[in-house]
C-alpha cells in the first residue's frame, strides 16, 4: 500500500510524462468515490434494517417491549420453530399462505409474460395507431397502485360492482350474484388484478428488448420461407433471452412479495384464498403484536427468495454458457 | 459478459426490493422512549397534539365538531391544540407505530377495549392519585366506564371520554306491518326478523357488519357472555373454545345461515355504517348497533321517531342477560409527552360536564360522568334505554393484555365463517370450535 501511495505522488509530480505503467494511473479512487454514497445509503437503507430484522427474529418482541424494544428478551430460534411447526395453528396458516402465494405467483408471471410478449410482438410492426396503443397498454403501470386497485375493489363489489352488473344484470350469464372479494373467488380476483398491474411491465421490457433485434435477420429468414411463428421461436425468443432471464426473475420477486394488491383489494377482511404471504406476515405481526415472530417469518421468506434466485441464476447461467 | 453484468445488477436490485418487502418497517429508532422526548408533535412551545378517533359521520365532520371545542380550550388555557382525526381502520396501526417509534402525539383516543392491551406496552402515562386529582378525581366517572381504563388492580392508563352501548334498533313501521312486537328474547328477535324478511324485494330482518372483525368480536363476547362463558382464565390465557362461546358464536352466525334473516351481502360489510345505512334506507328492519349510529341514521334521512330501541335480547334460557360490552372511547396521555400539565388540563377539559354535554349530541355518545344526563337524543325513552343498558346490562370485555388479540383473531375468524356461509358453504359447531382453537393457538403463541 505504501509504495502505491508513493508512486501516486510521483505520478502527480510528473504529469507531463506519458503514462508508462497503467496501474499507477492517477484518479484510481474516482470510481470508489462515486460509488461511496450509493454504498453508504445501501447500508443504511437496506443492509442495516435487514440485520435488525434478523436480530428481531431472535427476540420475544411483543407488545410488552415495543416501546423499548432493545430490552426484549432473546428466545433463540423459538420464533422459527413456531413459524415452521406446520402442525400448529401459526405454522399451518403460514404454509397455506405460502402455497397460495406460489400458485398466485406462477399464474401471474406466466400470464403477464404471455400478454406482454404478445403485445410487444404485435406492436413491433409499424401501423397506424401503434403509439396510441402502446401508451394505452402502459396505463395500468403508470397508475398509482392504490388508485388502480381501489377501482377494482369497487368494481368487484357484490351488489354495487360493475362486474356483477355486467355479468348478471346486462348479460344475464349468472343468476346468483357471485362474491368476488370473499370466499374462493377472491383468489381469482387478486390474480386478475395483479396481472392487470404487472403485464405492462413485461410488455415494456420486451418491447425495449425487441428494439435491439436487427430487422435484417427477420428479412433474411422471410426469404428462407420462415413464417411468423417460426420467426418468433427461432429469432425473437433466442435474441430476447437475456431480457427474459432478468424479466422473469424480477417479476417473480415482485409478484411473490406483492403487498399492495391484497392490502388495498381486501382491506381488513382478507379471505383465506387471497392470503398472500407478505400480507399474511403483516397481519400475523401487527394483529398479534408479535414482531419477533413476524421478523422470523420475513427472514424465512428472504431465505426462500434467495434460494430460488440462486438456483435460477445457476441454471440460466449454465445454459447460457452451454449455448 | 455484458449481459451477465446487466443481469447481475438487475438481480441485485430486484433482490434488494424483495428484502425491503421482507423486512417490514419497525427499524425506527426507539432509543429514547422513556424520557424527555422532544418529539411530541405539535412543535413544542406548550402546544398539544391530539389524535381523535372518528366519531361523527365522517372525518371532516369530526373536525368541524371538535375545532370550536378545541379553540375554546386554547382560549381558556393558552394551549394550542393540533388536531388529527383518524379513521377506525387505521387507528390501531397508527398507535402501534407511535408506541414503537416514540413519535407520538400527546393525547390520543383509544377504543376502550384496547386499554389493557395498550397499557401493557408501557407507552401510556398511568393516572395515579396525583394525575387523577388533576383531571377532577376518579369519582366523577361512571364506575363501569372507568373500569375499562386498564387492567384490574393497576392505575388506569386511560380515562373514559365517550360512552357507547349496543342496542337493537327496530323500524317501527316495518315491525308493525309484519304484525310483530319489539323483541324481548333472542327467539322473538329471530321470528320477528323472519316475518319481515323477503329476499325477493331485498328486504331483510336484520343487517349486520359481518365483515367487520371488531363488530364480530364484540358479538362473540356478548353472545358468549349470555351463555356464561369466559374468554380468558385468571392468568390471562385465552379460553376461546369454551362451549358457551362456541354456541354463542354459532347462534350469531345462524342469523345468516339457519334463520336466513341477514342478506349474505353483509359478509362484505367491513364497517358498521354500512349496516346502519341499510337500516336507515329500509333494506333491513333491525340492526344491532351502538348508540353512535344515530348520526348516521339521521344523515341517511330517517326521522328520529321512525325507530325504537330495545336492549339486545338474550335467549330465553340465557345464564346472563348481558346486552352489551361497556363500549366507548378513552383518552390516554403518552408517557413521553413534553407537556404533561397541558395534557392533563386537556383531559380534564374533555371530561368536563360542559364538553360532555356539548359533544354528546353531534357524536351520539353517552356521558361518562355520574349525574350527567344523556344528550345524544331528544327522545327520552331512547336515552333511558341506552343509559340503562350502559349502566346496568353491560360488562367490560376482558381487561387483559391479550384482549386486542382476541378481537383480531376471533373477529377475523368470524369474518371467514360469514364468508363461507355467504358463498354457499356451511359452518357447523365443530367448525366454529376448530376456528376458535386456531385463534386461541395464535394468541397463546404470542402470550408465551
Amino acid at each position: 500500500m505504501a509504495t502505491t501511495a508513493v508512486s501516486e505522488k510521483d505520478d502527480a509530480g510528473q504529469e507531463q510524462r506519458p503514462p508508462a505503467r497503467p496501474r499507477r494511473r492517477s484518479g484510481w479512487w474516482w470510481p470508489y468515490a462515486l460509488l461511496a454514497p450509493a454504498v453508504l445509503f445501501e447500508l443504511v437503507i437496506h443492509v442495516v434494517p435487514m440485520i435488525t430484522g434478523v436480530w428481531m427474529s431472535t427476540r420475544q418482541l411483543t407488545k410488552f417491549f415495543i416501546s423499548n424494544w432493545t430490552a426484549a428478551p432473546g428466545v433463540g430460534l423459538r420464533n422459527y420453530q413456531v413459524a415452521l411447526d406446520f402442525d400448529a395453528a401459526v405454522g399451518e396458516a403460514l404454509l397455506r399462505s405460502f402455497v397460495v402465494t406460489c400458485a398466485f405467483t406462477v399464474l401471474v408471471v406466466l400470464v403477464s409474460w404471455t400478454f406482454g410478449m404478445a403485445a410487444a410482438v404485435v406492436l413491433q410492426r409499424s401501423f397506424r395507431g401503434r403509439s396510441g396503443l402502446r401508451t394505452l397498454f402502459l396505463v395500468p403501470y403508470a397508475l398509482p397502485v392504490y388508485a388502480g386497485v381501489l377501482t377494482w375493489n369497487f368494481m368487484l363489489q357484490r351488489d354495487t360492482g360493475a362486474i356483477n352488473h355486467i355479468l348478471v344484470d346486462n348479460l344475464g350469464l349468472i343468476d346468483d350474484r357471485p362474491f368476488w372479494l370473499i370466499g374462493s373467488n377472491a383468489f381469482w380476483s387478486v390474480v386478475v388484478v395483479a396481472i392487470w398491474k404487472m403485464w405492462p411491465f413485461a410488455f415494456l421490457m420486451l418491447m425495449a428488448g425487441l428494439q435491439s433485434v436487427p430487422q435484417d435477420v427477420y428479412e433474411a429468414s422471410a426469404v428462407d420461407g420462415a413464417h411468423a411463428y417460426r420467426q418468433w421461436r427461432s429469432i425473437t425468443l433466442p435474441m430476447l433471452r437475456p431480457v427474459n432471464v432478468v424479466l422473469v426473475l424480477v417479476m417473480f420477486l415482485w409478484v411473490f412479495n406483492d403487498f399492495n394488491t391484497p392490502f388495498v383489494l381486501f382491506g381488513t377482511g382478507q379471505p383465506a384464498s387471497g392470503d398472500l404471504i407478505s400480507f399474511h406476515i403483516y397481519n400475523a405481526t401487527f394483529l398479534t403484536w408479535n414482531f419477533g415472530l413476524g421478523a422470523a417469518m420475513s427472514v424465512l421468506l428472504l431465505v426462500f427468495l434467495l434460494l430460488v434466485t440462486g438456483i435460477y441464476l445457476l441454471i440460466t447461467n449454465r445454459e447460457s454458457r452451454r449455448a | 459478459m455484458k449481459t451477465r453484468s446487466l443481469r447481475a445488477s438487475a438481480v441485485a436490485a430486484a433482490l434488494l426490493l424483495g428484502m425491503t418487502a421482507a423486512c417490514t418497517s419497525n427499524s425506527d429508532n426507539a432509543d429514547d422512549s422513556d424520557g424527555g422526548a422532544t418529539d411530541g408533535g405539535g412543535g413544542g412551545g406548550g402546544s398539544l397534539t391530539y389524535w381523535a378517533s372518528n366519531q361523527g359521520t365522517s372525518i371532516d365532520n369530526d373536525k368541524e365538531v371538535l375545532t370550536p371545542v378545541l379553540e375554546a380550550f386554547t382560549e381558556q388555557t393558552g394551549i394550542p391544540v393540533e388536531l388529527e382525526v383518524i379513521g377506525w381502520n387505521d387507528l390501531q396501526t397508527r398507535i402501534q407505530t407511535a408506541v414503537t417509534s416514540g413519535q407520538a402525539p400527546d393525547v390520543v383516543n383509544i377504543g376502550n377495549t384496547w386499554a389493557a392491551s395498550l397499557q401493557a406496552t408501557g407507552a401510556f402515562m398511568p393516572f395515579g392519585d396525583e394525575e387523577m386529582d388533576a383531571i377532577g378525581g376518579a369519582d366523577k366517572f361512571v364506575e363501569t366506564a372507568l373500569a375499562t381504563g386498564g387492567a384490574e388492580g393497576e392505575d388506569p392508563t386511560s380515562v373514559p371520554v365517550y360512552g357507547l352501548a349496543y342496542g337493537l334498533y327496530y323500524n317501527k313501521a316495518m315491525l308493525e306491518a309484519a304484525g310483530v312486537e319489539p323483541p324481548t328474547t333472542w327467539e322473538e328477535m329471530v321470528s320477528a326478523a323472519q316475518a319481515v324478511t323477503d329476499p325477493a324485494t331485498g328486504v331483510y330482518g336484520l343487517s349486520l357488519a359481518s365483515g367487520s372483525y371488531t363488530e364480530n368480536s364484540h358479538f362473540a363476547f356478548i353472545n358468549g357472555a349470555q351463555n356464561g362463558a369466559e374468554l380468558f382464565d385468571d392468568e390471562g390465557s385465552p379460553t376461546f373454545t369454551e362451549d358457551g362461546t362456541v354456541e354463542g358464536i354459532k347462534r350469531y352466525l345462524d342469523l345468516m345461515q339457519e334463520d336466513e334473516v341477514v342478506n349474505p351481502s353483509n359478509a362484505q360489510y367491513d364497517n358498521a355504517a354500512l349496516a346502519v345505512a341499510d337500516f336507515a334506507t329500509g333494506k333491513a328492519a333491525m340492526i344491532l348497533t351502538q348508540n353512535n349510529a344515530g348520526a348516521t341514521i339521521t344523515a341517511n334521512g330517517m326521522p328520529d321517531d321512525a325507530f325504537g330501541v330495545v336492549a339486545l335480547p338474550a335467549p330465553s334460557d340465557a345464564e346472563d342477560d348481558i346486552a352489551s360490552h361497556v363500549a366507548g372511547i378513552n383518552l390516554s396521555i403518552f408517557t413521553n409527552t413534553d407537556n404533561k400539565d397541558g395534557a392533563l388540563q386537556f383531559v380534564e377539559y374533555m371530561t368536563s360536564p360542559e364538553v360532555q354535554t356539548q359533544l354528546g349530541r353531534p357524536f351520539s355518545t353517552l356521558p361518562v360522568l355520574v349525574d350527567t344526563e344523556a344528550t345524544f337524543t331528544d327522545n327520552t325513552e331512547l336515552a333511558e334505554t341506552f343509559t340503562d343498558i350502559y349502566n346496568n346490562r353491560s360488562a367490560p370485555l376482558p381487561l387483559v393484555p391479550a384482549e386486542d388479540q382476541f378481537e383480531n383473531t376471533v373477529g377475523k375468524a368470524m369474518n371467514q365463517m360469514f364468508a363461507t356461509i355467504a358463498t354457499g358453504g356451511t359452518v357447523s359447531e365443530d367448525d366454529v370450535r376448530a376456528a376458535l382453537q386456531t385463534a386461541q393457538d395464535q394468541v397463546q403463541a404470542s402470550v408465551g
